[in-house]
């Protein structure tokens, strides 16, 4: 593996228009993290979904419009929260370090 | 039940792995998680090809099981410890299940496949087989399932539990949101139904909280100890988490899984339908 790409997974087929997306990269020290889960919290702080990560550390949710908070819990680290505002026929691209 | 008797640690689970008699299960909603790695000697159900009718809108009958445990070298005195991603949510489904069809030893893996990984213990790709068995399931136990006509006749008068996330239960979303939203039925609650998001249950690392903070978690939302209980969801698998809290770990009587859940109810012709955060009104 020779680094992280950059964002989070292809968007080929997703009817990105209507969906309201989330989607990122989790990385320690610049290498994608493939076994971290992702959760989804609402505004109030409720958890709302949660994925675990691809092999090459990418996440991705369909939110509604709103303001999110992304919580990341890895092997070996402590959780990492990042703040994060989706909106209908856009892709809101988060990067987590942890 | 309590939780001793339902739930097993992952560090139990480590020292048992050479014991024969207990069979180690993992089910996925993402059925490609066992084949990425599992734990050594797990065999793998897959959620939705092995625990659904295919034609019938239905989980698999009786006899279909009885050949799917007999294939799986399941016999009917062992322990089976089910553990699975998404919190346990497809693994407390198919205990429950299995509880339908009368399996006498059954477990959970606290923390399920999350916390299993996020310990750094050991997985493997090595697929396990074990000798094939001639597995006997007993009847249907009803007592712990709920169809539909039931749970409109349980409006105002039982306990509804709706477990989806408040933004499910209001109707701002129709799915949880790792899934596209762009199910087919209208959004909203059954009415009188009590929001308790399954995930208030476990703790990050999708441990079950302690007795004493669920306890607090149900008196909190209202729940009335002397009637009957029916926990949804959309399809019926984050219920069953719910299902087994109340009933395998607190020990509640009468708790049933209404697996149709939203999908179901919320496709139903002239039912009444609650929108927004409050309960609404029978």
């Amino acid at each position: 593996m020779c680094g992280a790409i950059n964002g989070g997974p292809s968007l080929d087929g997703v009817d990105v228009e209507n969906q309201a997306v989330i989607q990122g990269i989790v990385t320690r020290d610049g290498q994608p993290v493939g076994n971290a889960y992702v959760r989804l919290l609402d505004r109030t702080g409720e958890f709302t979904a949660e994925v675990p990560t691809s092999a090459t550390g990418q996440f991705r949710f369909f939110a509604g419009p709103g303001e999110w908070t992304l919580r990341t819990l890895a092997p070996r680290s402590i959780s990492v929260d990042n703040a994060v505002t989706a909106a209908k026929g856009v892709v809101a691209e988060v990067a987590v370090a942890v | 039940m309590s939780r001793e008797s339902a739930l097993v640690t992952a560090d139990w689970v480590e020292e048992h792995l050479n014991d024969s008699s207990i069979v180690l299960v993992e089910v996925d909603e993402d059925a490609e998680a066992y084949d990425k790695g599992h734990i050594p000697g797990a065999v793998k159900l897959d959620w939705k090809k092995d625990l659904q009718d295919g034609v019938r809108h239905d989980f698999v009958s009786k006899e279909k099981l009885e050949a799917l445990l007999s294939a799986k070298g399941i016999g009917n005195d062992d322990t089976i410890v089910f553990y699975g991603g998404n919190n346990n949510w497809f693994a407390a489904y198919a205990y429950w299940y299995l509880k339908y069809y009368g399996h006498d030893n059954l477990r959970l893996l606290d923390g399920g496949r999350k916390k299993w990984e996020l310990d750094s213990r050991e997985l493997t790709t090595e697929v396990s087989e074990r000798p094939a068995t001639t597995y006997v399931a007993k009847e249907a136990d009803e007592s712990i399932r709920a169809f539909r006509d039931e749970v409109i006749a349980s409006i105002g008068t039982k306990n509804l539990i709706d477990v989806r996330s408040p933004d499910e239960y209001a109707g701002r979303l129709l799915a949880p949101a790792h899934l596209p939203q762009e199910q087919a039925q209208i959004g909203g609650h059954i009415p009188t139904a009590g929001n308790v998001p399954w995930s208030k249950a476990a703790n990050d690392d999708g441990t079950f909280r302690s007795d004493e903070e669920l306890k607090e978690l149900y008196a909190e939302a209202g729940l009335d100890d002397a009637k009957d209980t029916i926990a949804y969801c959309r399809i019926g698998e984050r219920s069953s988490h719910t299902w087994f809290v109340l009933k395998e770990i607190l020990g509640h009587e009468n708790v049933k899984n209404y697996d149709g859940s939203w999908t179901e109810y919320g496709a139903l012709r002239a039912v009444p339908v609650a929108l927004g955060d409050e309960p609404g009104v029978a």
